[in-house]
Order: C-alpha cells, then structure tokens, then sequence
C-alpha cells in the first residue's frame, strides 16, 4: 500500500458519463489483484473517491481504472487528460480469489462491471459473465469481455441491447446448467441483493463486492459499515477493509 | 534545530502532532504507510465499557471543505482495546492516548479504571460524542456536569486525564473553566459541530442517522477562536484541533495558546498529512529562529 503521484497514460470515454484510465504506476500494479480497489484524491475535495480496479497490466506496470461520473468528484476526475498526473491511494481491500477449480459466473450491473472484467481475465477462457446495464446507451467493455470469457450475456432494462429483464434471470439459467458454479458480483445493492437471494435459493457459492460511502479507505475510520452474520454473530465490517468483497451469506442486505 | 518536544501533564511528546481519535483507528492501518512513532502521539478510537457495533450505513457525507460523521463510537470494548489494541501502540515509542465515552457515570469510571494499570499514558475522556443519543454529549454541556464528570474522571484514575470538549455549547471558556474546577490536567478542543446534509433526489438525509459531526477544513476558524478563548480561560495544557489541513494551521493554533494539536479529516484526504505538519512547523521554527516549540504557544498579540 502507498500513496503517490502516478500519470495518467491513456484516456477512454467508454459511454456518455463513463471513462476509462489507463494508469502508469508499476508500484501499485505490482500488489494489485482482481476486486482490490484504489482511494483517487479529486482536485480539492476533501474525500478521495474510491475507484474499482479493472484490468491489471503487471508486465507494463499499469491499472485501468473505469469510474462513472457521479458528483464534482468524479467530474474533477473526468475532466483529467492524458500526461496528468493524479494522486492514488493503494491498493486497497481484499479482492476477488476466483476458484480454479469450480466453474466460475462473473456478473456485473452497470458500473459494477469493470472489476468482474479483471475478475474474469484472473479466472481464465472458461469464464462466463452476464452483465446488466439500463440501456443500450450505457453498455461498457463488452468487447473485452467477449475476449476475456466463453460466454458472455448481455441484459437491458428497456431491452434496447441484448435480453430484455435482468441478470438474474439469465443467472437462474445458467445455475441450471452450471449447478457447481461459483458467482461473483459486482453491481447496485439491489441486483447484488437478488444475485445473492438466488444463489442462496439455488445452494450456490456467491461472493459480492459491495459499494459505500468510503472515508480513509484503509480500515481507520469506521465509516463504510456493512452490517454481517456468521458463525460468531452479528458484525459490523468495513468495506474498506474487510471488503470490498463479502461472502453472499453473511451480508445483511436490509442492514 | 528547533527543540519539538512538548509537555502534556506531565508526559513528554516528541512533537505537538497528534492523530485525533476516530480518524486513526488503533494505529496499525497507517502504520502500513509510515511509521508512526514519528508521530507526537496518537489519539485511540473512543472506547467504551462494552463492544458497540455503532450506526447504520452511510455514516459519512461530504459537504464543502469538510465532513459529516455518524459512526455512532462502534469499537470492540475497553477489554479487547486492552488485550488486542494497545500492546501493539505500546511497543510503537509513541505517546499512546486512549480515548474514552460512556453514556452513564458508571460507564465513565469503570472504563478508565481497567485502563488504570495499562500503558496508556493519558485518558482523553469524551463528553462530546454527537452521535450517540447517550455519547457523552449531555455531560458536556453544562459546566456543572462537566465539573462533575470531571472530578469522578480524576477520582478513578492516576493518568492525566484529558477532557475532550464539545463546541456545541455557548461559552466554551465557562466549559473549559469548570474541567478545570473538576482538576482535569489538560482540555482538548473541538470535537466536531453538529451538521446534516440532504439527497435532494431521495428527500433524505445523506446520513443515516439524519445528522453528524463536521470536522475538516470548514470548521478550522471556529476551532482556532475556542481554542484560544480556551486558552485564555485556563491555566492547563490545551490541545487544539478541528480542521487542521496544513502545518499553518498548527502554527496558528499553537499562537492561540494550544500546547500541541490533534489532525482528524486532513488524514483521509492525505494520509501523509501528519509527517507534513510536523516538518513545516520545525521549518517555521527555525526561519523565525524559535529553539523551542513551546516558545510560541500563546504568543498571538491580539488586537
């Protein structure tokens, strides 16, 4: 973990409010795996925006980083170019550990998705993913996917792009056929509540990447709560650090 | 070079650059990025008698130059702190300052008698949380009860105890005069002013817990102005904090009459923040060719 000044190598708009930058910081990349993410300090903004790891690059040293413009944050972010420099906290959080041995279903909901793509990447050619967007307008990285994985299903809200509904219902088939399968996700606190009330139902492994409001991003703070049950009883964990990424069971959705 | 080193009843700092509680955990999280016994010292996160699991989620809004908090003092308890916490700080040659809150007088003393044989080195005794509805706050908002508290503090335990002071008051010299009263060895000020923030889209408040405490950058000004009427009033060490982001800050609240500072916020937007401070008021320091830190507490010539 370090915070530094890294240049920005390349700049990509992927949809209208979406972007993507590819980052120059071979000390970040070297520690970084799937699901892990990075605390990005926007201009004067007192908070830093944490930003999901897509891809990793640990040949050339570099991490894609794909975030949504969601507030003056983000924007200050969007409106960064190619030769600038950003200041990066990371990386941080636990990731994503695919398992090699099981086959493996990769979900994404909209800006959920860049991190399942360095999932899948991890896991290998037999990864499958199912992505979720509103729109046509708003689909993302689909070709990178395409590559990265033997299936891939494409579901919009208005059914402008792909299958018409949501990624549950394409998971439910698939957990037809796949009955082994691992899931991991990533995506709005509704899909990942209905991904995980299925895979539940279904008896299948599912592992989620939770999104909140995120202080120092190091686990000090206290802020990002996730409210959790095992064994031991009710938790509240941290996003930061003890996530991003939760087993399914534990989360309380409604917490 | 200038001499650093600070006195807070009794124990010796390296610096006057302290990490405010709740913003710093138990240490070990930024120890990952610097070592921290480069540190003056460092404030724990408050503790209570028993585990408190704390606020629902979102329990942090940005608001301009600055922060809203609700965490609502989720922390393991003083027994884990004890057993699992403050080893690890103790073995780290930093001034280790557990801080405490309870919401009954009960709670108050018997945290801080298990910390009686412990290797803190001072109790900085929360009666200023806002976000618990029995934090502490309703006994830091009298002078009364903060007297009161105060002497049952003092009573309890051998260790400096440091009152930690809630700007939410009207006159915080009449505070900071009655912890005196009550035989506190040193005040620190301010814990954060209570604030809200609203979704406009949703109709809700950003916050779960509707409001928070605003600390950062924002709250600086009025920070400084309670330190120094703080200062003005008493005759214990004062620990200055609320929205230092730069070492200028700390300069002005050591002029103002703290002894030494606390940086909360600032940590989230540059975990190297601390190191800085430290290494510009040594700078000031010997531009202005003071051989002590403690020379300048106090010196601001008011109008």
């Amino acid at each position: 973990m370090l915070q530094a000044d890294f240049t920005i190598q390349r700049k990509d708009k992927l949809n209208a409010t979406t972007y993507a930058f590819t980052v120059d910081c071979p000390k970040l990349a070297k520690e970084s795996w799937c699901g892990r993410f990075v605390h990005i300090r926007c201009g004067e903004k007192p908070l830093r925006r944490p930003i999901s790891i897509c891809e990793i690059d640990k040949e050339n040293g570099t991490l894609t980083l794909v975030f949504e413009v969601r507030g003056e944050g983000t924007e200050w972010l969007a409106s960064r170019n190619e030769g600038d420099v950003i200041n990066i906290l990371g990386p941080l959080g636990n990731g994503f550990f695919p398992d090699p041995e099981k086959p493996a279903i990769f979900v994404g909901g909209g800006i959920g998705c860049p991190p399942m793509l360095g999932a899948a990447q991890d896991y290998g050619e037999n990864a499958e993913a199912i992505l979720g967007f509103r729109s046509e307008a708003q689909v993302i990285l689909l070709d990178k996917f395409e590559s990265a994985c033997r299936r891939v299903a494409v579901t919009t809200d208005d059914g402008s792009f792909g299958t018409k509904g949501f990624v549950t219902d394409i998971l439910k088939e698939r957990l037809e056929a796949l009955p082994d399968a691992v899931v991991y996700a990533c995506g709005p606190m509704p899909m990942l509540k209905n991904v995980a009330a299925l895979c539940k139902a279904k008896n299948v492994q599912c592992y989620v990447s939770l999104e909140q409001r995120m202080g120092c991003g190091v686990g000090a703070c206290l802020v990002c709560a996730c409210k959790t049950h095992d064994a031991d009883g009710e938790h509240m964990r941290h996003v930061c650090k003890n996530g991003p990424v939760f087993d399914a069971r534990e989360v309380d959705f409604n917490g | 070079m200038a001499d650093m080193r600070v006195n807070i009843a009794g124990v010796t700092l390296k610096n006057p650059v302290i990490t405010a509680s709740g913003t710093f955990g138990f240490g070990r999280e930024y120890a990952r990025l610097y070592d921290i016994s480069r540190l003056g010292g460092i404030s724990c996160k408050g503790t209570t008698l028993h585990e408190r699991l704390g606020n629902p989620a979102p329990r942090i809004a940005e608001t301009p130059a600055g922060m809203l908090n609700s965490v609502g003092l989720q922390n393991p308890g003083v027994d884990a702190f004890l057993q699992d916490d403050l080893p690890y700080l103790a073995s780290q040659d930093v001034v280790v300052i557990a801080n405490v809150a309870g919401s009954t007088e009960d709670e108050y003393a018997e945290t801080i008698r298990r910390l009686q044989d412990s290797a803190v080195d001072i109790i900085e005794v929360n009666i200023s949380c806002p976000n618990v509805k029995a934090g502490g706050v309703s006994f830091g908002t009298s002078p009364q009860a903060v007297e009161s508290i105060t002497k049952l503090c003092k009573s309890v335990s051998d260790k400096p105890i440091m009152m930690k002071l809630t700007p939410n008051v009207t006159d915080i010299s009449e505070i900071a005069a009655a912890a005196e009263a009550g035989g506190a060895d040193a005040i620190s000020l301010i814990n954060t002013l209570t604030g809200m923030r609203i979704d406009v889209n949703s109709r809700r408040p950003i916050l779960r817990n509707n409001t928070g405490g605003l600390s950062g950058a924002a709250v600086f000004p009025v920070a400084l102005r309670m330190v120094w009427q703080a200062a003005n009033r008493v005759k214990i060490p004062v620990v200055g904090m609320g929205g230092i982001t730069k070492w200028q800050d700390a300069v002005e609240m050591l002029l103002a009459g703290a002894c030494a500072v606390q940086i909360g916020a600032a940590n989230f937007t540059d975990a190297y923040i601390p190191l800085k401070v430290i290494a510009g008021i040594e700078e000031y320091l010997d531009a202005k060719g003071e051989n002590s830190v403690s020379d300048i507490v106090g010196t601001v010539q008011p109008w």
